[in-house]
């Protein structure tokens, strides 16, 4: 009985936190390359059918995931974040907001990501998304007030987590919480 | 009394990482909610099929990404190989291929294919090593896919750079074709 309970335990609570291996991890930002790949680990496997999700091919992209602004502050849909720098070497790369199930957020102006081509840069081609509940100048993705979103950048033809033994892969964009309420 | 204490609670322990071992490695083949079975009602077998933009409401899948128009291929290769093709779109065009269990097994991108269109040949490692030779000489500029399943998924992804041009992606997705090669069918 206790055995049963340990292990479906264990069970439940690595596939709800989606542990895999092989993590890169860059700033706030998290990817699992190797879950594009046919060297999937059998727990991100089992993540992947719990939740029916399909992978970013290693091929195609890679994906990075932010749960936490850079210091740790859990992504809140009723503070304001931003988000901003300079992106690694990509053909594309795209920014969405989802809620903790990876559902689209509803919002007014239905704006759920940002693409590179859409974005507005400065001179140094620098750029700075407003990750916010009420309206901002500029670049502004709507957070609808939930309580708990999810970021993902994802980019699309891309050197990065295709080429192994490589820890120098950044620049990924900063995460600052700017405000709550 | 202490050490008979310990030894159960270790034992415990021990069959505790069984189970749970048993039961990551289980899951993928019991589960009924992963994408190949999201996508079994709305993807008939060996045709191309759009899917809807997810939206806040509703989405096929988790975590798409809503700047792509997406179209399926759900294939079934155990009668022959499979001849995928796609038009390439202004910006940003991908195929990824899925086993049945949902491992994206090959990518491969609209600069990597080279070429106004992507075109594959999707077949078993049987059915590859069947081929004729000299058609496998041919085939050099044909570009083979090996699916470890017989059954899987392809993904068909165009990129809209803006929302403005996802007209332009879905466009580009609805002269895509996947279908069983007629001549190389077995009966």
């Amino acid at each position: 009985m206790l055995a049963a309970a340990i292990g479906l335990g264990a069970t439940w609570l690595t596939l709800t936190r989606g542990v895999a291996f092989g993590a890169l991890t860059i700033g706030a930002w998290t990817a699992w390359p190797k879950s594009g790949s046919v060297d999937i680990d059998p727990y991100a496997r089992a993540t992947i059918a719990r939740t029916g999700e399909l992978p970013t091919g290693t091929g195609d992209g890679v994906a990075f995931y932010a749960h936490t602004d850079d210091a740790g502050n859990v992504f809140d849909g009723r503070c304001s974040f931003e988000v901003s720098g300079l992106t690694p070497a990509a053909r594309y790369w795209t920014l969405t907001l989802y809620d903790a199930h990876g559902q689209l957020v509803a919002n007014t102006i239905d704006r759920h990501g940002f693409t590179s081509a859409e974005i507005v840069r400065d001179a140094a081609g620098r750029f700075a998304i407003s990750v916010a509940p009420r309206a901002r100048p500029g670049n502004w993705l709507p957070t609808g007030g939930i309580e708990q979103f999810v970021l993902v950048w994802r980019l699309y033809d891309t050197p990065i987590g295709v080429a192994t033994g490589t820890t120098k892969e950044g620049p990924m964009p900063k995460v600052v919480r700017k405000g709550c309420g | 009394m202490i050490l008979r204490l310990l030894l159960w609670v270790l034992a415990a322990l021990v069959l505790g990482g069984i189970v749970h071992l048993a039961t990551v490695l289980a899951l993928p083949r019991a589960a009924t909610q992963d994408a190949y079975s999201r996508l079994a009602p709305m993807a008939p077998v060996n045709s191309m099929v759009q899917l809807a933009a997810p939206t806040a409401k509703a989405a096929v899948m988790p975590f798409m990404d809503p700047a792509f128009a997406v179209a399926v291929c759900r294939y079934d290769i155990s009668s022959g190989p499979l001849k995928l093709n796609a038009p390439v779109s202004q910006a940003y065009t991908s195929v990824t291929f899925y086993t049945r269990n949902s491992v994206a097994y090959y990518a491969i991108n609209d600069r990597a294919a080279g070429r106004r269109a992507i075109e594959l040949d999707l077949m078993t490692p049987q059915q590859h090593a069947q081929m004729p030779e000299e058609e496998d000489v041919t085939a050099a500029d044909r570009l083979i896919i090996e699916s470890p399943t017989n059954t899987g998924l392809i993904l068909l992804r165009a990129l809209a750079p803006e929302p403005g041009l996802m007209p332009m992606a879905r466009g580009a997705l609805a002269g895509a074709q996947c279908r069983i090669d007629p001549q190389q069918q077995q009966p």
